[in-house]
């Protein structure tokens, strides 16, 4: 994808370029110091998910050491509950967890902005259906309805995913409406609407790309909150099926082992830390950037989205 | 011309706030009833092979779909459990045949418990440390805050409580216990020592928000004209703020206090699984793990119906808290 597009036609100068909208605000989002500490803290939990299991020393499933060994030059970070590497248990456990939180921040926010967009624009009887819909959802703890969904359906991965995607949707559709709202009224609207151009491409080419600020904020957020999630889950025991190594597992398996070598429940509960801290203040950059949380107006936006900076 | 009399009989905002949100209360609950039951009970195709397991006999298959009522209609199944659960009668465990009520009642009260202290004493906290740091606005003090508040917002609540387990009751220093071993069916007032790590967690996770708000609608109040005139008079800092910022800034303020309650009602599934806490949120999880599917529904309902609750009071408290608002029009 090119980062540099012509200004316009209109445009005398064709040697002015402009970057597109997201690629600013992404860049002046990094130029904070905020921005910075955010994007390194994700860095390091996401290296170790990602390249973690090509360099972890041991099988994440094979005892080697007794359980709830303590640090030796065998396992640095000693045994867990039955004696395997926490080490490559760590290094093996981080990159289920970081894809299926990945696929169901888009997922959530893939259903979430049509609905919220849909209902805004269409308005009538979509936006009440939708509206109640999203208003019933939300009468529920988002753990709540997850565990729900996955008492229904088992905690296999994918449906896990589709489970915490699904209950993230109702936030995602109430902040894209409102945004919406606001430009479905516009002028440019309008004059496409007069071409003929139909409704759904009105809304995928004319309305979805003048979201992008609220976009790029919602979605950080539910990243946040789909690794909480997804992690919680895993740590109630509804994750990956036991010998999976994954950060949520470890913490619960390793606790009751916690006095003889606390290493196996630390280290996966810093990393999991490291991550939501990390995305949490990287989308507070963003929305800085993005919607202009002004500090001194700070009442209005914690108000109408308090989900920046942490949900509620 | 209107007559000024007949203006005066109009019913009083906030009672007709109340009426239109008890009413909104009870079809949100409605349709989450039949939400939770159509998800429970329709959806997986066959419940009780679904609960039993595929080795289970024919016979216990056929005795368990006599149980759950799961060869009559789904509007019979509905109305059935619907009328037993408003008639006191939500139906029996399928793990031990112990009425639902029995095991949900208790809980729920060990849980109000949980969530009320925490949710007073972080609302005590948040706003008290909310306005303390208003006043110090862009020091080192309120920069430091406002990052760790960022911080710990982003912080799940078991990442929370194992940090506090690891503090105060294992590696670093011993000195709380670990789990409850309060045995379920007891009041969690019995060992007040087993409820300060819970109550700390959940105090922990919620303080950020409520302390965020509190300083932000504070510092937009004594940023107005009327803080202004009062410091102009000569009054003490601590007068300007309680007797003219505060009562200004308290409407949001109530509003993040009400969405922390509801935030509690989630953060309580992971705080009591972690310390073994017997409420409703540990017995959930271990509902979802049985799939004791009228244990999992009475649950949720009873979250659902504290969520409309707590809904509705934050309204009618906000509306108090805001002078203009209160009196009749």
């Amino acid at each position: 994808m090119s980062t540099v597009t012509d200004i316009g036609p209109g445009s005398s100068k064709p040697t002015v370029r402009r970057r597109r909208a997201w690629v600013v605000i992404l860049l002046r989002a990094a130029s904070l110091p905020r921005g910075r500490f955010g994007l390194t803290v994700v860095g390091v939990a996401v290296v170790t998910a990602v390249i973690g299991p090509f360099v972890a020393p041991h099988s994440g499933t094979a005892s080697i050491v007794a359980p709830f060994a303590r640090p030796s030059s065998s396992a640095i970070l000693g045994g867990d509950e039955l004696g395997r590497d926490v080490l490559s248990r760590v290094l093996n456990g981080g990159w289920v967890l970081l894809a299926m939180a990945t696929a169901a921040m888009a997922l959530g926010v893939a259903i979430g902005s049509a609905s919220g967009i849909a209902a805004a624009y269409l308005r009538g009887r979509w936006d009440t259906v939708i509206m109640r819909t999203v208003d019933v959802v939300l009468a529920f703890p988002q753990l709540v309805f997850a565990l729900l969904l996955v008492s229904i359906v088992g905690p296999t991965v994918w449906l896990t995913v589709l489970a915490v995607g699904f209950s993230h949707a109702p936030q995602v559709a109430r902040v894209m409406r409102s945004a919406a709202l606001d430009v479905s009224e516009r002028d440019f609207v309008k004059a496409v609407e007069l071409l003929g151009v139909k409704r759904r491409k009105i809304m995928a080419k004319e309305i979805l790309p003048n979201l992008i600020s609220p976009l790029m904020v919602e979605s950080g957020l539910r990243m946040t909150y789909s690794v909480v999630i997804i992690a919680g889950l895993s740590f109630l025991g509804f994750g990956q099926a036991p010998p999976a190594p994954n950060w949520g597992t470890m913490i619960n398996e390793n606790r009751i082992g916690l006095v003889l070598n606390p290493w196996a429940v630390i280290v996966p509960a810093a990393l999991i830390a490291l991550l939501t801290i990390g995305i949490n203040t990287w989308t507070d950059a963003v929305a800085r950037v993005a919607i202009g949380i002004d500090r001194e107006a700070e009442t209005a936006t914690l108000l109408e989205m308090p989900a920046v900076g942490g949900e509620l | 011309m209107s007559i000024r009399r007949s203006g005066a009989r109009a019913p009083h905002p906030i009672v007709k706030l109340l009426v239109q949100r008890v009413a909104l209360g009870v079809v949100t609950l409605w349709v989450v009833s039949v939400v939770i039951f159509a998800a429970t009970q329709v959806l997986p195709g066959n419940a009780a092979i679904a609960i039993l397991g595929h080795s289970a006999t024919p016979s216990a298959v056929h005795a368990l779909e006599r149980q759950l009522h799961l060869n009559r209609s789904v509007l019979v199944q509905y109305g059935s459990w619907i009328s037993g659960i408003l008639g006191g009668r939500p139906g029996t465990s399928l793990v031990n045949g112990l009425p639902v009520w029995s095991i949900v009642g208790p809980a729920a009260a060990n849980s109000a418990t949980l969530v009320g202290l925490s949710g007073v004493i972080g609302s005590v906290v948040g706003v008290t440390l909310g306005a303390v740091v208003a006043l110090r606005k862009d020091s080192v003090l309120d920069h430091t805050s406002s990052v760790l508040a960022l911080a710990i917002t982003a912080l799940p609540e078991f990442v929370v409580a194992i940090a506090m387990i690891i503090m105060f009751a294992t590696v670093v220093w011993d000195v709380l216990p670990a789990v409850s071993i309060v045995p379920p069916g007891t009041q969690a007032f019995a060992e007040p020592r087993e409820l300060i790590l819970p109550v700390a967690t959940l105090v922990v996770v919620i303080v950020p928000y409520i302390f965020r708000m509190t300083r932000a609608a504070t510092v937009e109040a004594l940023a107005s004209d009327y803080a202004e005139m009062a410091r102009l008079k000569g009054l003490p800092t601590w007068r300007v703020l309680a007797v003219h910022a505060l009562p200004n800034a308290i409407a949001p303020v109530v509003q993040v206090i009400g969405l922390s309650f509801l935030y509690l009602a989630g953060g309580i599934v992971v705080v009591e699984f972690v310390f073994a806490f017997p409420g409703i949120g540990s017995s959930l999880v271990s509902a979802v793990g049985n799939r004791d599917v009228p244990t999992i529904q009475m649950i949720v309902l009873v979250l659902a119906g504290f969520y409309v609750f707590v809904n509705i009071v934050t309204d009618v408290v906000a509306l108090l808290a805001t002078p203009r608002r209160r009196q009749p029009r």
